[in-house]
């Protein structure tokens, strides 16, 4: 029988059993006095140790011993991902007094919150990398951290609620569920709550697709209209074809990046196709089409040189979302002050009472 | 950009259901307790996860070390009679 499990109730021992001579003596580390503390750094000597590890299958926790670029890697990816959350309200947010019905406001206001609360997760488990919330609220609003490129896109129609919910969304789905893999704990752990509530976000867009799709002319043409101008950004969320993606080998040598770009849009296309075919509109691709050779759809070229400019603040609305952030950031300082020395004050209360 | 310090850090513990312990979510920053407390609720239980929350100051957690492992698992390890399965019974006795 295996006494693995035993482990698990064994996490409040603070010393050893006396009686177990035979463990070799490993120099007891003293405790970290907090679950967020800084890891133990890894020699060059044991990057192979922790490669096997990762092969193997075992998922990494915040205080185990990490090579310095893993972490710095994860720091950036989950950051990243973290203000795309954020940055991703505001296109949403833009909607919200102008859904058509109280029910679509309501929903809307639901799926924002989501991604408060997505961007929330994935700070803190950034966090748990030896970064603080403030480096990294920091970076953004400087605008050395980035985000999705997606969400520099202007939201111009209702059409484009449906759109981000069904293709960014979709998109984002088709990135994140190979993440609950992913090698380190804390990411992994987030990426599972994430995408439970996302699938709600995607069945929303579609469904306000659908509603235009089967309304009036001019509401068809409006969904048809986001779906023009959503498609090909959607696909180059997937990021760079992956002959000139950067970090794809090394990434998924350490398994925080498990499928290729390139792998992750075709089965997006491949699944999108026919729900763009249900809702009776048309893929803004005149290449399009099925390979029957490959079992896949062929897609026309995808203009990187877009891409790159968005990446670069040359997109629509660079400006207006990382202003419209620093402006939040700026706005709020007094509620953090404010809390904090409420707090204070309640505790130097309670001291005395 | 305000000079604020960040809000503390706090680690949320959610009983999911009524007769099942408190369960590790997740970590928020809150400026106090109650106001944890709220922000958990928000962050942790839009859609039912949870009955109730501990929300617990992360400073104030002790951890063990992956460098203590060995030392602190390994002895389970060699004690394999702690199991039942561990003792042959003779097929004629019953109800044990």
């Amino acid at each position: 029988m295996s006494v693995a499990f035993l482990a698990q109730f064994c996490t409040t021992i603070r010393k050893p059993p006396q009686a177990v001579p035979a463990v070799p003596a490993v120099p007891a580390v003293p405790a970290v006095p907090c679950y967020h503390g800084l890891m133990e750094s890894a020699s060059a000597a044991s990057d192979a140790a922790f490669q096997a590890r990762i092969e193997a299958g075992v998922k990494i926790e915040p205080k185990d011993a990490m090579p310095e670029a893993y972490r710095k890697t994860l720091i950036r990816q989950i950051s990243q991902h973290a203000h795309s959350e954020i940055v991703g309200q505001l296109p949403e947010g833009n909607w919200i007094s102008r859904a058509p019905t109280l029910q679509r406001k309501a929903i809307l206001l639901a799926k924002v919150q989501d991604e408060a609360g997505h961007g929330l997760y994935l700070y803190c488990a950034a966090e748990t990398l030896g970064v603080s919330r403030d480096q990294l609220i920091a970076e953004l609003l400087s605008g050395k951290a980035k985000y999705s490129s997606i969400f520099n896109y202007p939201t111009l129609t209702w059409a484009d609620i449906g759109a981000i919910g069904w293709l960014v969304d979709g998109a984002a789905i088709m990135n994140q569920i190979p993440l609950c893999r992913c090698s380190y704990g804390p990411y992994a752990r987030a990426m599972v709550r994430i995408c439970k509530e996302e699938s709600f976000h995607q069945r929303q867009g579609f469904d306000i697709l659908l509603a235009l799709s089967r309304g009036s002319a001019a509401q068809k043409a409006m969904a048809q209209d986001a779906l023009n101008r959503w498609w090909w950004p959607s696909l180059m969320m997937f990021g760079p074809p992956d002959e000139q993606s950067a970090h794809s080998a090394q990434s998924m040598a350490w398994k925080i990046k498990l499928i290729s770009n390139d792998g992750l849009r075709q089965k997006f296309v491949d699944q999108t196709v026919p729900q763009a075919e249900y809702l009776g509109l048309r893929v803004p691709d005149p290449a399009l089409k099925w390979n029957p050779e490959r079992g896949h759809y062929d897609i026309g070229p995808i203009a990187w040189e877009e891409f790159n400019a968005v990446i670069r603040g040359q997109g629509p609305c660079n400006h207006e979302r990382l202003a419209a952030r620093r402006q939040a950031h700026e706005d709020g300082a007094w509620v953090r002050e404010a809390a904090l020395a409420y707090a204070a004050k309640h505790q130097k209360q309670d001291a005395v009472a | 950009m305000s000079a604020v310090r960040d809000w503390p850090l706090w680690e949320v513990f959610i009983r999911s259901q009524h007769g099942v312990a408190h369960k590790h979510v997740g970590s928020l920053h809150a400026a106090s307790a109650e106001a944890a407390l709220c922000a958990a609720r928000d962050v942790y239980t839009r859609r039912h996860e949870g009955v109730s929350i501990w929300v617990v100051p992360s400073a104030a957690i002790t951890a063990s070390s992956p460098g203590e492992r060995e030392p602190l698992f390994e002895p389970a390890n060699n004690k394999v009679y702690r199991h039942p399965g561990f003792f042959q019974v003779p097929p004629e006795v019953k109800n044990l």
